[in-house]
């Protein structure tokens, strides 16, 4: 067994071409670890259609392409309320790789973005040209097939959407966890509450029982410590070589807190 | 910050002390030089070792263990030799010598170790065989056809479990998971004075506990290297080894070749730090290019690097200190065990060295230390910058906190009241000379923002030393405790023994392929050492010898 | 297996070169064109001693796949500086910026990329911009000093 390229023109050639028995490389920081190792093997899809890259206003918000880079991101003046996330991940020669796409597919430690996404609540456009939740995606990331663009509502302020991400090394260093928080608000109110993090659970996860907390709510003090002691409700943290279980629940409400406080 | 330079040296020369002790005018010592490596570092063109190309370079890569501790009952490679690139394996059959200890270079210690294991691993990753591929991908992808029947057996990870009755013995030739010292005792031992009647007589009698994970050396640079035919029967290997003559002399034995067969190059080594003196890699690579009569690489990914490469080992010490109300420690006693992982590598040295630098860089009249080198099945440790002192330093200097904590002092004072001055008498039984712990103290506080008593600032090490500092106690008591028999010390801790012959260097040996040989047995025979005599003389490499 | 062909521009000069299904760029620079200055570290996009710039950017040259640079612009620290030394090579020897040497043709490149895109860089900058690279001789600081000169006109940029 070895490795087989492929590559396509079209994002529609490409999905013809993908089977069970390959993968989609993207930006290649996840899928090209895993080819070195000899980790992956056979088939591997990859396309050069231009319309992967391209970031277009859509309604009231973007559509972003799924190999749009970090670094693409960090640049387009009109998606600044990203930029916090996508500065916060890897160093520069990363950002100029990664893609939104393949974040959405990054495994424990990596994938701010991808949380951030779910805090938005994106939808994936696939292939065949159908949008989904990206709820519906995570429930199972194996079996997603190929998503070519990223759908967003466009935060109404600055202080609507805010991301925090909490890190041993500084300025590049992987996430002991991340939040990522949609506050719209309707009247003072707050309606719609999405709060997305990584480094809690197997993967990017909805801090349910916190967003219960807020949603209708006046962001204040007391919704604000009601919302951080429930950050971790439900939720399994898991011990691995950046941090513990116990230290993950000790801390996360603190940095919750932090961040909501900043968006009052 | 702002983008402003700092223009001051980031050495802060304190020239007012110890100045009548220095000659500040040297041609370069004291003086900035341009080192001279330092043009093919900025170009790209500093040659380390996988800068150097060769036609037709063959890649070997290990089948290794994924237990910690197993039987091998069987090894099938037919699945990987059928495929594609696949030129040869390797199995410990292939090495000629296949048992080694590094420091037996020193006749310390006895061999223990295979290059490629055959019949038993002790560690996760331990090899058990080696492929050699036209390419790196091809050998991994042979490396995961290789099929192996293990029979897990009971491991130990830890260095105090590991020293209780009934663990599970990692080296048959250590049963009791220690490493001899001097062929004698199962621990290195240092006696200075009486601890238990200081410790009578102490105010505080105050005890730590402090341990320290393994640290790996992490170079960016991954250990490796590349060995290739040369003409009359000669190779040569490029090699990222800290140590080219550690590593021609592993190389020669392992393979019972004489060194003048061999011609290492060396000496770009893209950060060290300790990690590459084992010598892994340059007897698989030679191996290799003699039973394929190509260029072959042996290299670490970086995955290998982090599990395989041998770390600054774990250590655990106990700490008890006698001291009297106004500071003084009157008694330091240790119990330290170094967890050198499944083999002894450079482990049995650092204790030796770790050993010589108790209690710390105080005077202290009575000082005892049992400090144990424990068989693990971790991965083997090795050299990391200062080993054998950092941990135990780092329990020491914790300890001093404590210490100071208790009767009051601040922690630098009572780092200046205990300091060696010069002319003070060490544990082992050497004058201290040179000091400057005081002075370092004193710098230390004036950066800090501590202030320090007059009497502190006034002190020197130069002052107040020796006279009944400098006496040896009046008795040291001394004891049998951990005392083995059936060992033998070694040339080293024999007068008049010749040294073990180094299998292969400097005999001949006929130009043929080498022939698969058994390994030899693993201990040597038990043997009663020969009466003590003779004056002693201390080594940093191998402890005291008889003169 | 069969061999792709791949053209690129190599530090100005057009290039050719046999690339392997699933082979790294990092590889075939290495082996396949002889340009040993991109040095391997990790293959994992941990340690930046593979940094190279494609088309201006800095990248990771061992998870970028070698055939997906077919025409694009490549330049590594053995195109830095022809006839004389780079303002930059100059100011990393002045500073004593490289110890080993191992990480130093790409701490070069993120500091090219650096400085062509923001010729007068904060600190702050410099160090974000080397984030990605790894020096483990401890010489963060002596390599900022030196980025920083050549930033400041201490050395014509």
């Amino acid at each position: 067994m070895a490795v087989i390229i492929e590559k396509h023109a079209t994002i529609s050639e490409a999905q013809r071409a993908l089977g069970s028995d390959s993968v989609y490389l993207g930006g290649g920081t996840i899928l090209m670890r895993d080819i070195n190792a000899g980790v992956v093997q056979g088939r591997v899809i990859r396309s050069t259609d231009p319309a992967l890259t391209q970031v277009r206003p859509v309604g009231d918000g973007f559509e972003i392409g799924a190999g749009v880079t970090m670094t693409a991101i960090a640049k387009h003046a009109e998606l600044a309320f990203l930029h916090p996330v996508v500065r916060a991940i890897g160093g520069p020669q990363i950002r100029n790789m990664a893609t939104i796409g393949g974040n959405l597919f990054a495994e424990p430690p990596y994938g701010d973005l991808a949380a951030a996404l779910l805090a938005l609540g994106a939808r994936l456009v696939m292939a065949g040209g159908q949008a989904r939740p990206i709820e519906e995606f995570f429930r199972d990331r194996k079996r997603a097939g190929l998503i070519t663009a990223i759908q967003l509502p466009r935060p109404r302020d600055d202080r609507s959407f805010s991301f925090h991400k909490v890190s041993r090394v500084k300025p590049k260093g992987v996430s002991v966890m991340s939040f990522s928080v949609f506050l719209p608000r309707d009247a003072g109110r707050l309606r719609g509450v999405r709060i997305g993090c990584i480094g809690l659970g197997p993967g990017p996860l909805r801090a349910v029982s916190a967003e219960r907390a807020l949603e209708g709510q006046v962001l204040d003090q007391a919704s604000i410590s009601r919302a951080a002691q429930l950050v971790t409700d439900g939720m399994d943290p898991p011990t691995d070589a950046l941090a513990s279980s116990w230290y993950r629940r000790e801390v996360a409400s603190v940095h919750l807190k932090r961040l909501l406080e900043r968006m009052i | 910050m702002s983008g402003t330079l700092t223009d001051q040296p980031m050495i802060d020369f304190r020239k007012e002390f110890f100045a009548d002790e220095r000659d500040d005018n040297l041609n370069e010592v004291g003086k900035p030089t341009r080192r001279q490596d330092i043009t093919g570092h900025v170009t790209g063109r500093s040659p380390f070792y996988d800068d150097h190309l060769f036609e037709g370079l063959l890649h070997i890569r290990c089948v290794r263990s994924p237990h910690h501790a197993a039987r091998v009952r069987r090894i099938d490679l037919s699945a990987a030799e059928r495929m594609p690139g696949v030129v040869r394996i390797l199995t410990g059959k292939d090495v000629p010598r296949n048992l080694n200890t590094l420091l037996s270079l020193l006749d310390f210690g006895i061999d223990d170790e295979p290059v490629i294991s055959t019949d038993r691993v002790r560690y996760r990753g331990e090899p058990v065989a080696a492929i050699i591929a036209t390419s790196e991908a091809r050998a991994r992808d042979a490396v995961a056809k290789v099929v192996v029947d293990w029979e897990p057996l009971p491991h130990v990870l830890d260095v105090e479990e590991a020293i209780k009755p009934g663990a599970p013995v990692v080296l048959d030739i250590y049963p009791s998971n220690k490493f001899i010292y001097h062929g004698k005792y199962d621990h290195q031992k240092l006696r200075y004075g009486d601890v238990e009647a200081a410790f009578r007589q102490a105010d505080h009698v105050i005890e730590g506990r402090y341990q320290m994970s393994p640290i790996e050396q992490a170079p960016i640079e991954t250990c490796g290297a590349i060995a290739t035919p040369e003409q009359n029967g000669r190779y040569a290997c490029y090699s990222a080894t800290q140590a080219l003559f550690f590593s021609l002399a592993v190389s020669s034995k392992v393979l019972e070749m004489p060194s003048s067969r061999l011609h290492f190059i060396g000496g770009t080594v893209g950060g060290g730090f300790g990690g590459k003196v084992d010598s892994i890699h340059e007897p698989l690579a030679i191996l290799g290019a003699m039973l394929t009569g190509r260029p072959c690489k042996c290299m670490w990914d970086r995955e290998e690097e982090m599990q395989v490469g041998a770390p600054r080992g774990a250590e655990r010490w106990y700490i008890k200190d006698g001291v009297m109300r106004d500071g003084r420690i009157i008694a330091r006693s240790f119990t330290g065990y170094f967890d050198s992982g499944a083999y002894t590598r450079l482990s049995s040295y650092a204790i030796i060295k770790g050993v010589g630098h108790l209690p710390g860089p105080y005077t202290i009249p009575n000082v005892s230390a049992n400090v144990y080198c424990v068989y693990t099945n971790r991965t083997p440790a090795t050299a990391m910058r200062g080993f054998g002192i950092t941990g135990v330093d780092f329990a020491i200097e914790a300890h001093m906190d404590k210490v100071a904590d208790t009767v009051g002092l601040n922690p630098i004072e009572l780092r200046i009241l205990n300091a060696y001055r010069d002319g003070d008498m060490k544990a082992h039984r050497r004058l201290a000379k040179n000091c400057a712990l005081i002075e370092c103290c004193q710098v230390v506080a004036e950066k800090a923002g501590v202030k320090l008593s007059p009497a502190m600032l006034a002190a020197s090490s130069r002052k107040d030393g020796g006279g009944e500092r400098a006496r040896l106690p009046i008795s040291t008591v001394t004891d049998e405790h951990g005392l083995v028999r059936g060992f033998q010390g070694g040339s080293y801790g024999r007068k008049g023994a010749k040294p073990a012959p180094l299998s292969g260097i400097s005999q001949t040996m006929p130009l043929a392929t080498p022939t698969a040989s058994q390994s030899p047995p693993p201990a040597a025979a038990p043997q009663q050492p020969p009466p003590r005599v003779g004056s002693m003389r201390f080594s940093s490499i191998s402890g005291f010898r008889r003169r | 297996m069969a061999l792709k062909p791949v053209t690129f521009i190599l530090n100005g000069e057009p290039k050719a070169a046999f690339t392997e299904d699933g082979q790294n760029l990092l590889d075939m620079l290495r082996r396949g064109v002889g340009d040993l200055s991109p040095k391997y570290g990790c293959a994992q996009g941990s340690c930046g001693a593979c940094t190279v710039l494609i088309n201006g950017d800095p990248q990771l040259a061992c998870l970028v796949l070698a055939e997906a640079v077919e025409g694009q612009n490549l330049e590594t620290a053995a195109g830095l500086g022809h006839a004389t030394l780079h303002p930059l090579q100059e100011a990393f020897m002045q500073r004593f910026a490289a110890q080993c040497g191992y990480c130093t043709p790409g701490m070069l490149m993120s500091a090219k990329a650096l400085l062509n895109a923001n010729p007068r860089p904060t600190r702050d900058q410099v160090i974000e911009a080397i984030s990605g690279n790894l020096c483990r001789c401890t010489g963060y600081d002596p390599i900022i000093a030196a980025i920083l000169d050549v930033a400041e006109g201490r050395r014509a940029p």
